[in-house]
């Protein structure tokens, strides 16, 4: 029971990791630009393919990081320079429906790429060592990837937290997100601030993407899709557009998920007795295929009840 | 004279679609037949989503959930008790023993009262959904609709007790031709139309340009927002139900992310606020992911449609943010005036 415990909170916080890496790239581009990023799970698709491709040609796994990160940031520069700018001022909406056009070239592109290449829509991921078995630690049995995912998490999130607060450019990121017009007037280089921001976007996506891919095992143009949604819903947990909020509400939504489905399937695992009856009661097993439905529910309701999140300003404080 | 005069256009319009639609469904043309019935589909679909998204400006991306519900709901029940008996065992009995098969000498009653109860269903769902969500403004409605779409289709998935999960639902009957869809579609473009000149219609639109404004003077943000909601629903179950029919076989995932985005591609294209537009953008967008279509099957270039078409919608959103007509309306009206060089 506590071995199941343990390793259920470890998952919890290897998945919320990877929520949170997705959840702070939607909200430092939207903390700047007002933008919901549709596209950003489509950046990770991109990336898990680029990283695949790389490691098929027989490239050392460092090597195939380095070119996936280049390659997605350089996507993301593009799509920033030809989708987004254009539309600097523009109602909020417009730029939502261009991202869902951009989320739209990327995944039907990927497709025409990969059947010219004569290849399959679903190619399996060929997991590198170091992300692929998993290690002993006492009783305990924990995969590599979600100690690497757990570690790289955190690994990057402090780095960014450093860069926003300690470097210059960090500082002009934190002043456009809080007053872009305001941010100009002071001479801050506003295309420069938002180039920053869809960097560093494309590289939190490529990164959560290619342990996604590892985890999944295969890939496909749409494998983008589900883990975007749930990045949103970790953002709006944790008030769309700050950083510790989306970090925050990555890890909350990864605990609410293994608790989700965890605990419906408790009743089976404990001694027969009144509280296994319980759980077999009123949480069966087969509740766990509903898990994606509660979690919107949560979101909806979290939209009602505090449209802020947890870590979130009052809109009125604000301006 | 007058009252002739005014409607003398539309009457023509009405006429020559008929005969149109007459020819076609003597002609046999099979492929044909199935293009103008989607299109058919489709203008029900889009225009309705302009009366939500469009007038209102509150942007829905969980339309589709309502066409789903609607497709299920209608096909079970115009479902045979026989197959019905076979198909969904686990149906609560009351369900299980409906069969909307009467008719009214050739004419199939039973598919029309299954369709507006069907629709009437998901109207209350989406009056119970709307009561929430459209206190929401901006981009956050767009993402709690979204996210109404997916536990619409978690639950299908899982409610195999109703809809198979996810297997196929086949066996429906193939009730919806020409005629139905397009009856629909002009009653749809017709409510549509009387919404948009109400002074709900006005409302809906006073709060879309200004909210604060529009508060200010005595506009209730809620009412016209939630009529929008419901009656966009009611028809976007309508449009479930003969799509249901049409193709008779189905599962929940025709009903998502990809169907609402050619469905928002159509509105955009068109115009936000233009009934007409969106019979344009719905027009535009057939015909060239039609084309587009055969190109990709000749060349084994799949994805090309996809992209293109994504790359248009970009374009339209940068270039001419409106759409096409904007708010504005065409009217064969005013082309009649024109060309008659009358008043």
């Amino acid at each position: 029971m506590l071995y199941y415990t343990l390793q259920q909170i470890i998952n919890a916080l290897s998945i919320g990791s990877l929520y949170a890496l997705m959840a702070v790239g939607l909200a430092m581009v939207f903390g700047i630009l007002r933008l919901i990023n549709f596209a950003h799970g489509d950046m990770m698709m991109i990336a898990a393919y680029i990283a695949a491709f790389s490691l098929a040609a027989k490239l050392p796994f460092p090597v195939a990081v380095v070119v996936m990160l280049i390659g997605t940031v350089i996507v993301g520069m593009v799509t920033e320079r030809v989708a987004y700018r254009p539309l600097r001022g523009a109602p909020d909406v417009a730029l939502l429906l261009s991202s869902f056009g951009v989320g739209q070239i990327l995944e039907n592109g990927t497709l025409l790429v990969t059947r010219l290449m004569q290849k399959p829509i679903q190619i399996a991921f060929p997991a590198p060592d170091v992300l692929s078995g998993a290690i002993s630690l006492g009783p305990l049995t924990v995969s590599r990837l979600n100690i690497v995912s757990l570690v790289a998490g955190i690994v990057i999130l402090v780095a960014l937290t450093l860069f926003v607060t300690r470097t210059t450019l960090g500082l002009s990121m934190r002043a456009s997100a809080e007053d872009l017009i305001a941010a100009r007037l002071m001479g801050i280089k506003i295309n420069r601030v938002v180039m920053t921001a869809f960097q560093i976007s494309a590289a939190l996506a490529a990164v959560a993407g290619l342990l996604f891919a590892v985890q999944a095992g295969q890939i496909n143009p749409y494998m983008g899709f589900t883990p975007v949604l749930k990045a949103f819903i970790a953002a709006v947990i944790g008030g769309f557009g700050s950083i510790a909020g989306a970090v925050l509400g990555g890890y909350v939504l990864g605990a609410l998920e293994v608790l989700l489905t965890a605990l419906p399937g408790l009743g089976d695992l404990l001694p027969p007795g009144p509280l296994a009856d319980f759980f077999k009661t009123f949480l069966p097993s087969s509740l766990t295929s509903y898990r994606d439905a509660f979690v919107f529910v949560a979101l909806i309701l979290m939209l009602l009840f505090r449209p802020n999140g947890l870590l979130g300003k009052g809109e009125n404080e604000e301006r | 004279m007058n009252m002739f005069r005014r409607l003398a256009p539309t009457l023509i319009g009405i006429i020559a679609l008929s005969v149109v639609l007459a020819l076609l469904q003597a002609s046999g043309q099979a492929f044909w037949q199935g293009l103008v019935i989607n299109i058919g589909i489709f203008i029900i679909l889009t225009v309705s989503l302009n009366l939500s998204n469009g007038f209102t400006g509150v942007f829905s991306l969980g339309q589709i959930g309502f066409m789903a519900l609607g497709a299920y709901a209608s096909a079970i029940l115009t479902l045979p008790l026989r197959v019905k008996a076979e198909y969904l065992p686990n149906l609560p009995a009351w369900l299980a023993t409906i069969h909307f098969d009467f008719s009214f000498g050739a004419f199939p009653l039973g598919f029309l009262l299954a369709t507006l109860l069907a629709a009437l269903f998901v109207s209350l769902i989406a009056l119970l959904v709307g009561l929430v969500l459209m206190r929401l403004s901006g981009h956050f409605v767009a993402v709690a609709t979204l996210g109404f779409l997916v536990i619409v289709r978690v639950i299908l998935f899982n409610a195999d007790d109703f809809t198979r999960g996810s297997r196929t639902f086949s066996n429906v009957t193939p009730y919806t031709d020409l005629w139905w869809v397009w009856v629909w579609a002009g009653l749809t473009i017709y409510v549509v139309w009387q919404i948009k000149f109400s002074s709900f219609g006005r409302s809906m639109f006073a709060q879309r340009e200004d909210r604060a404004a529009a508060q200010a003077i005595g506009i209730a943000v809620m009412p016209p927002r939630l009529l929008a909601f419901v009656v966009s629903a009611f028809f976007t179950a309508v449009a479930g139900s003969l799509y249901a029919h049409f193709i008779t076989s189905f599962s929940p995932t025709v009903f998502y992310f990809d169907l609402t985005f050619r469905v928002v591609t159509m509105l955009v294209i068109g115009g936000m606020g233009s009934v007409s537009g969106s019979v344009i953008g719905v027009l535009l967008v057939s015909a060239l992911a039609e084309i587009l279509r055969r190109i990709e099957d000749v060349n084994q270039l799949y994805g090309l449609s996809g992209v293109v078409l994504a790359v248009i919608f970009i374009l339209i959103i940068i270039f001419r943010r409106e759409g096409l007509l904007g708010s504005r309306e065409l009217s064969l009206a005013r082309f009649w005036e024109r060309g008659g060089g009358g008043e």
